[in-house]
Formats: structure tokens, sequence, C-alpha cells
């Protein structure tokens, strides 16, 4: 696969953009691979990604039962931030975002990554004790952020009311090097370098069953074939539970929808990105114009994909009182994907009950911003068999030993 | 719009008016419980894709607890019933078995 470059598109304009081929293979999967992982989401590639970039390991299919990126990778509203409570989270979300600083580069695809800044609103008494704690523990975790009073959030972000007649807005917890990337490109840029590396990435294959013998994996049913494989990685976000399911175990995992909306595009108005957790909405601006707003999730348990009005509605009548502006605005599209959510709401990276099987899962609703850190950790757990210092933490067992990444009750939402 | 029939007062209602309780019919794990048992009483679910029982309350009705059977897919209600229950109700079963042949417990 040829590079791309300023000099490629200038010579591309000049045949009619005949030769630019396909970014990544459409191979028809094989009988065996050393590594089969499940799920072409963001965090699914960027495991594969790594392991031939840091490993050598490029005998290694990724299965995708839908379309590259068509699950929650493509539906999310592309927050990244590194501004966590506990350590181990500050640890992998910053080893990522630093990773996410040069990806373009890195994977010679435009990714669109845009550190303009991210502010999360204190308004209530509570979270402001509860950012400036965060503040002191990420200048310990040498995570860059701040906090700054209401006056300094009305300057970076003048379309905010801050005086609010039921939450003012007390001051902020910023992280300048936090922002957003484009989220199809990151799916794509992986998938591109993964294919280049000699890797399948098969899509329209969904997996049906998990074969075990004798406690150890020994290949999957999918609906183009039988695939033995030496280590299997399921990567599949909302579907975990069913892919556990299938080879015979259970996950600290419940699967809600997680929805999100986009306003018609009007001209730049906001050049940072805002989260309002008390009243569970937040906002940025695309390149595209369009205001982009997610809220909290859907209360009960659904595969549906597309949630219920009502707390779209919660979600903008919340957004309304902050930014009185958006009062004006129409609602161009809406969507939803589905989250898995663990007890503790903290992701899960670690080997399963099943020997050869590893879990890369319970991202919930902000595991975007970790694609490339996730991806490097998992990849090290795949390779050499045991978790390294970035995923030591996250293990299923942590359930069991009551040694819980408590950001339910740090961050309240996440995202 | 999710509609419930709350079976304590007999009320067709909205999901805006009800409040979802997670999962039904866990067994509760004592003090004395060993760490795998209260793992999974506590953390570890079915989630299944597809019939699920879980439990609601009627918060802004009668507010009282009740139980529903659910199709976590398409939001087919099967049937709901009364919260005073370990497990699901033959006739709530029977409706789930008419509607998904295939379904095992
Ligand atoms: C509305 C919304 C807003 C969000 N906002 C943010 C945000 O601002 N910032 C942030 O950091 N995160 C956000 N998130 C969370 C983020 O999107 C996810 O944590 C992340 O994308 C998960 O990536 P993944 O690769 O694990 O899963 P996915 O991208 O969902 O990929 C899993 C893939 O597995 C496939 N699959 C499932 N079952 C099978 C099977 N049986 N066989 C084969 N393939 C299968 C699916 O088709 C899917 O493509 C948001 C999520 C949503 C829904
Ligand atoms: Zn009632």
């Amino acid at each position: 696969m040829s590079r791309y470059s300023a000099l490629r598109i200038v010579r591309e304009a000049m045949r009619r953009h005949a030769g630019w081929g396909r970014a990544w293979g459409s191979p028809e999967p094989r009988r065996r691979y050393k590594v089969v992982i499940v799920g072409a989401g963001g965090h699914g590639l960027a495991t594969a990604y790594y392991l031939g970039r840091n490993y050598g390991i490029t005998d290694v299919a990724v299965l995708e039962k839908g379309w590259l990126g068509g699950g929650n990778t493509g539906r999310n509203t592309t927050i990244i931030r590194s501004n966590y409570l506990q350590d181990p989270s500050a640890a992998i979300y910053e080893k990522s975002r630093a990773l996410y600083e040069d990806l373009s580069q890195e994977l010679n695809f435009n990714v669109m990554f845009s550190p303009r800044g991210v502010m999360m609103l204190a308004q209530t008494e509570h979270e402001v004790r509860g950012y400036k704690r965060t503040v002191q523990a990420n200048a310990l975790q040498s995570v860059a952020t701040e906090w700054i009073g209401p006056e300094r959030v009305k300057e970076l972000c003048p379309i905010i009311r801050i005086d609010g007649p039921r939450y003012p807005v007390l001051g902020a917890h910023w992280q300048p090097r936090g922002g957003t990337a484009r989220h199809d490109a990151v799916a794509w840029g992986y998938a591109r370098k993964c294919s280049e590396m000699g890797m399948h990435i098969v899509e329209r294959c969904a997996v049906t069953g998990v074969r075990t013998e004798g406690g150890r994996v020994q290949g999957v049913e999918t609906s183009r074939g039988s695939i033995d494989c030496e280590s299997l990685c399921l990567v599949v976000a909302g579907h975990s539970g069913e892919l556990a399911q299938m080879a015979g175990f259970r996950l600290p995992i419940e699967s809600v929808p997680l929805q999100a909306l986009v306003s018609e595009p009007i001209k730049p108005c906001m050049d940072v990105v805002v989260m309002a957790n008390t009243v569970h909405g937040y906002m940025s601006q695309s390149d595209k114009g369009e205001m982009v707003i997610g809220g909290g999730t859907d209360g009960y348990n659904a595969y549906t994909q597309r949630g219920s009005f009502h707390h779209i509605e919660e979600t903008v009548r919340a957004l309304v009182e902050t930014f009185p502006m958006l009062s004006r605005l129409k609602v161009l599209r809406q969507w939803g994907g589905i989250v898995d959510m663990t007890g503790d709401r903290s992701p899960i990276i670690g080997r399963a009950p099943v020997r050869g099987i590893y879990l890369n899962c319970g991202w919930g609703t902000g595991g975007f911003k970790a694609i490339p850190g996730s991806g490097w950790a998992t990849a090290e757990l795949v390779a050499t068999g045991a978790s390294g210092p970035l995923a030591a933490d996250f293990g299923l067992e942590r359930f069991r030993e009551g040694r819980f990444i408590d950001e339910s009750v740090a961050a309240g939402v996440a995202h | 719009m999710l509609t419930l029939r709350c079976p304590c007062c007999g009320v067709l209602a909205d999901e805006t008016e009800l409040a979802p309780g997670g999962t039904a019919h866990l067994r509760r794990e004592g003090p004395e419980a060993s760490d795998e048992a209260f793992e999974a009483y506590m953390f570890l679910r079915d989630n299944p894709r597809g019939v699920h029982f879980e439990r609601w309350r009627h918060a802004f009705g009668c507010g009282k607890w009740f139980h529903a059977a659910r199709c976590t897919v398409t939001n087919e209600v099967f049937g709901t019933y009364p919260a005073q229950t370990a497990a699901p109700p033959e006739e709530v079963l029977e409706a789930i078995r008419r509607r998904r042949p295939e379904w095992e417990r």
C-alpha cells in the first residue's frame, strides 16, 4: 500500500484520482491464525496493530460481523481526555492521549486529533471539591490539568451562561491537551496499517460460537466457516456478554444504550469541549459546524441501538440551560450505541476464565479516548500471556478480590 | 416509548412514569458467602440478548416494585408480575415460549 502525502494528492488530482486503491484488503478468511480478534472496532484494530508493531506478530485475523468501525467506535462523540482520579486510569488514559498526539504521523492517516482543550464544569459545591481533588491527583500522575474559575470558563467558551438560576458555573477542571479526533479515521487508519502488515480484516463475518477443549480455546465458529486459533481476543464492547456466553462464562457487564445527537451546522462558535456532568450533558462543535451533543446512558439493559427518546429530551433540556443559544437550533440526527458497563465503571483487560482467551471490554461510555493505549496494553497481554504495568490493575479478578478502580464514584459520569 | 402494565395498581404506565431496577431474581449473599458467590451475586450478569427478567418501580404512580419479562432486542414485553416471588410465574413463561419457541431459561 502506498504512502499518503501532499505530493500524492497533487499527483492523484492530475490523473482523476484513479490511483488511490483500497485502504485495506478484503480477504477470504483462512482456516487458521495464531491470533483471532473478534470485533473490528477501534480497540480490536489497535490491539492487532500493536501486536504487529511491538511484537512482530502478524498472523492475525480481525473478525467483524458488520462493517469496520460500525459499532461504538463510529457512533461516539469523540472526547479525548485523561483527567481521571484513580492512578491506574490516569496511567492508561494518559498513555492513550499521548499516543493520539502523533497518531496521524504514526499511521500515515489523518485522524484529525484536535487537542482543543476539555473542560468539565463544576456546577455544585460537591463538584468543586471533587475536581479540585482530581487536579491535585493529576499533578501527582503527571497529567497536565488545572482548576479554573468561572471568568476563565466564560473567556474560553463565550456561549456558556455562567450565572444560570439552578446550576451556576462555579469553575471547571480544565485539560488543555484534551480534545477530539475523527472516530472513523482512527478505525480506518489502524485497519490500513494492519492490512499492510499482512493481517486479515474480515468484515461481514459474525462469530457464532467459541470452541474449547479441556478448558482451552481451540477456535471459533463464524458465519464464514470455522477458524482455529492459538489465542482468541474478545473485543466486542456491548456484545461481550454474548461472546462470553458462547465461551461458557459470565462477565460483570451489562449492556445499555447510550445516545448522541448533532444539531444543524452553524458558524464556528465553540472551540473547546465542554462537559456538564451534574446535568448529564456534554458538547463540542464538529469541523462541519454541527454541535455534537451527548448525555447519560439509558436506564435499562437493551441491544436496540437507538434508545429511549426521553433521554435525548433530558440531555437537551439540561444543556439549553447552560447554553441558551442552543434553543434556536434544530436537531439533525440522533443515534445510539450499546455500551458495556462494568460494576466499577472501569474497563477489563485481562485473561478470561478459559485458557487462551483474552478480554478487552467494559469501556462503557468512555473508550474512544482509550483506543491507542488499550491496544498497546492488550497487545502486550496477548503477545506475552501476562499483563504489563498499564493493564495489571484492570484484570477480571478485581471484582472477586474487591480491588475496584472506582471511577463511577470518582467522576460521576464518564466519556 | 416502552409501556408496562403495573400489576399492583393496573395502570398501563409509560417508561417516564417508571424507574428501572435492574436484573430480577438475584439471590442475595450474606456475610458468610464465599468470594466467588458474592462476586456472582454482586457483579456477574447473564446480560442476555433476548428475554430478560427485570425489576421496575412504579415511581410516579402507586410507588410499588414489580417484575417484567422483556426482550432486550425488540423491547417486546411478555408480561409483568408482582414483586413477591423468587421466580417468574408459569403464565409469563408460557407467554415467552409462545413468542420465542427456541428460548430456554
Ligand atoms: C453515543 C456514544 C458516545 C460516546 N462518546 C464517547 C466519547 O465522547 N469519548 C470516549 O472516549 N468514548 C465515547 N464513547 C464510548 C466509545 O465509543 C466506546 O467505548 C469505544 O468505541 C469502544 O470501542 P470497541 O472497539 O471496544 O467497540 P466497538 O466499536 O463497538 O466494536 C466492537 C465490534 O464488535 C463487533 N461484534 C460484536 N459482536 C460480534 C460477533 N459476534 N462477531 C463479530 N463481530 C462482532 C461489532 O459489530 C463492533 O463493530 C461513546 C459511545 C457512544 C455509544
Ligand atoms: Zn402501580
